[in-house]
């Protein structure tokens, strides 16, 4: 319980000095620290529905490998994280019933961003990193 | 092979043997391929040694290869005496299904598949392999059952029924008469599994569409919506008449509520009563982890049975049923802290069982096939978890539950397993079979369906 409570604001603190220091060694790795603390994002508010290997439930909770959902447009996949997604569409050929929530009010911007990070280069996805800037661009859009 | 393998459900230790075979082996390393050529001299090593092993420890089976599976028994585990063989394979999502007196077999599938979606199966040769299929109804759905002459099918929204000639064949399988129309369907819990009484009634769950009633659907720390009004129209069963047409809410009665959803039901003949499987709530750490840690909400709260009669309240979305503490305890999201219990007292589980397994078949054995203490016991197949992260999954099995007088009488045991191909599944998309739906044959046996893979299972019992 504690320890989750210390955990969020730990990771940020994490992500934002080794981004910092990355930066400063002419952006070598700039993935990888985000990607860290994505992927502590990701086992506390995520890896129950789409699970450790990005495979969902079949029928339920959609899969994050190698779908366009996720490798496609930012925006979109921002913007399913911070409003939620129930649309009936399919995914992969397959249709899923359970609603993805809105978090806007749960993550803040560079958790979404590394979390995102972590989603896009992980289960055998290898896409670009997603940047607090865009999270926080789409995120001024909507308002 | 067989290794005997333990496992902690609800503080009891459940010991079972495990049934391994080459072909899950192969299967196993064929998952890594890049390893293969390295595996290989390896793979002959623990096999060889594996088959020393079985020669000096198990007996040989009696059991007859199955159809299509090198594996024994399909590669499923079952107490002495009983053997297993597949039926049918890659039918589709075999939800649920219903064995015809000529032991000839339906299957409604979840989504239609080439435009069906139900499936008719007839084992000509009768070499236990039922190799002659049509398909009809091109509608997805989960339940199908024979009663009165009909076949009676759902999809998510309806119930339709199709009149049956003397060998139980559908006469004429495009013009279906619709009994039920107009059930919600917004998505969460919508499959419309029935079934039947013995006075003409049908009861139909309606699965509510949401996890708990919050404000917003699996939102961390949301709150219940007030006099949850998500239970007007569904979270309940609902009455109609076998026989009549185009019957909408209005014509049905509101038979009870309360339930978040049900997939597996039947009608048990020595109470004279229906009983529902409710799938209980998820996440209960994901959404209020100041009461819950993961262990707790990878067990809570119990997958109940429930015997219901006319006006009955199970209590969703107020309280939830605590198999550990033996109690109703007030939802997180109507103010609960996993300890208080509510003011109103709602309706008990008949028996309770560990969180997450997802019960989707329940059957109420008449047969005379199976020994004396499966007679009128309730078989449940549990389509197996997906909210127990960073715990291993559970279920993925079929249990029984003995019966006295239409009550449970005794444990619950763990009757065939192994579905899943594997020890431990993290993940359900890599479980190989799930088992769904229940249906008994003509002759006393048990069909089991699996809705991954399709395949369809028989399990018989000699002496």
């Amino acid at each position: 319980m504690i320890l989750g409570f210390l955990f969020v604001p730990f990771a940020l603190l994490m992500s934002n000095t080794s981004k910092e220091v990355a930066r400063e060694n002419n952006s070598f790795n700039t993935i990888q620290p985000s990607k860290a603390a994505g992927e502590k994002v990701f086992k506390k508010y995520c890896i129950t529905c789409h699970m450790a290997d990005g495979g969902g439930v079949p029928h339920m909770n959609p899969p994050l490998i190698q779908t366009s959902y996720v490798l496609g447009d930012k925006e979109d996949l921002i913007n399913i994280v911070l409003n939620g997604f129930d649309k009936k569409v399919e995914i992969e050929g397959e249709t899923f019933t359970n609603k993805m929530p809105p978090l806007k009010t749960i993550l803040k911007d560079q958790q979404i961003a590394d979390v995102l990070t972590y989603v896009r280069s992980s289960f055998g996805n290898k896409a670009s990193a997603v940047t607090v800037a865009e999270v926080k661009a789409v995120r001024s859009k909507n308002k | 092979m067989i290794f005997l393998s333990c496992f902690i459900i609800q503080n009891f230790y459940l010991c079972y043997p495990i049934n391994f075979s080459v072909g899950m082996i192969t299967q196993t390393l064929n998952n890594f391929p890049m390893k293969k050529n390295f595996l290989l001299p390896l793979l002959i090593v623990v096999i060889g040694g594996m088959a020393i092993f079985s020669f000096t420890t198990s007996r040989s089976s009696d059991t007859k290869q199955s159809p299509g599976t090198n594996a024994p028994n399909a590669g499923l585990t079952l107490p002495a005496g009983f053997s297993a063989s597949i039926v049918a394979d890659n039918t589709g999502e075999a939800r649920h299904i219903a064995v015809t007196k000529e032991g000839n077999l339906y299957i409604k599938l979840g989504s239609a598949k080439k435009g069906n979606g139900i499936l008719y199966l007839t084992d000509p040769g009768k070499d236990g392999r039922y190799q002659n299929q049509t398909g009809f109804g091109d509608y997805g759905g989960t339940e199908v059952g024979l009663k009165n002459g009909y076949l009676y099918a759902s999809s998510n929204t309806d119930i339709y029924r199709y009149k049956l000639n003397d060998k139980d064949e559908v006469a004429d399988p495009n013009n279906p008469e619709k009994v039920v129309v107009g059930l919600l369907d917004r998505g969460e819990h919508n499959s419309k599994s029935f079934i039947f009484d013995n006075d003409g009634n049908l009861y139909v769950n309606v699965g509510a569409y949401s996890n708990s009633c919050q404000e917003q659907d699996r939102v961390p720390g949301s709150m219940g919506m007030k006099g949850c009004p998500i239970l007007d129209s569904a979270g309940g069963i609902w009455q109609f008449k076998m026989d009549k047409q185009d019957q909408h809410y209005g014509d049905g009665v509101h038979y009870a509520t309360g339930l978040r959803n049900v997939v597996g039901l039947d009608w048990n003949q020595k109470d004279n009563a229906l009983f529902v499987m409710q799938h209980g709530r998820d996440q209960l750490h994901d959404l209020f982890p100041k009461y819950f840690d993961d262990k707790t909400s990878s067990i809570l709260p119990a997958e109940g049975m429930y015997e219901i009669h006319k006006g009955d309240n199970a209590g969703w979305p107020y309280i939830y049923y605590d198999q550990i503490q033996h109690k109703q305890i007030l939802m997180p999201e109507y103010g609960g802290n996993g300890k208080k219990t509510a003011n109103k007292k709602y309706l008990d589980p008949v028996m309770a069982f560990p969180g997450h397994m997802a019960p989707d078949g329940l059957l109420f054995y008449t047969g005379n096939q199976f020994p004396e203490k499966y007679k009128n016991g309730a078989f449940i197949a549990f389509h197996g978890s997906w909210n127990r992260s960073p715990e291993p999954q559970a279920g993925y099995f079929v249990v029984f539950v003995p019966f006295k007088d239409g009550k449970p009488n005794g444990k619950w045991e763990v009757f065939a397993n192994g579905f899943a191909g594997k020890k431990e599944v993290m993940s359900p998309r890599s479980a190989e079979h799930r088992p769904c739906g229940l249906a008994q044959g003509p002759d006393g046996s048990l069909y089991v369906s699996d809705d991954s893979k399709g395949t369809i299972y028989k399990i018989s019992y000699k002496k």
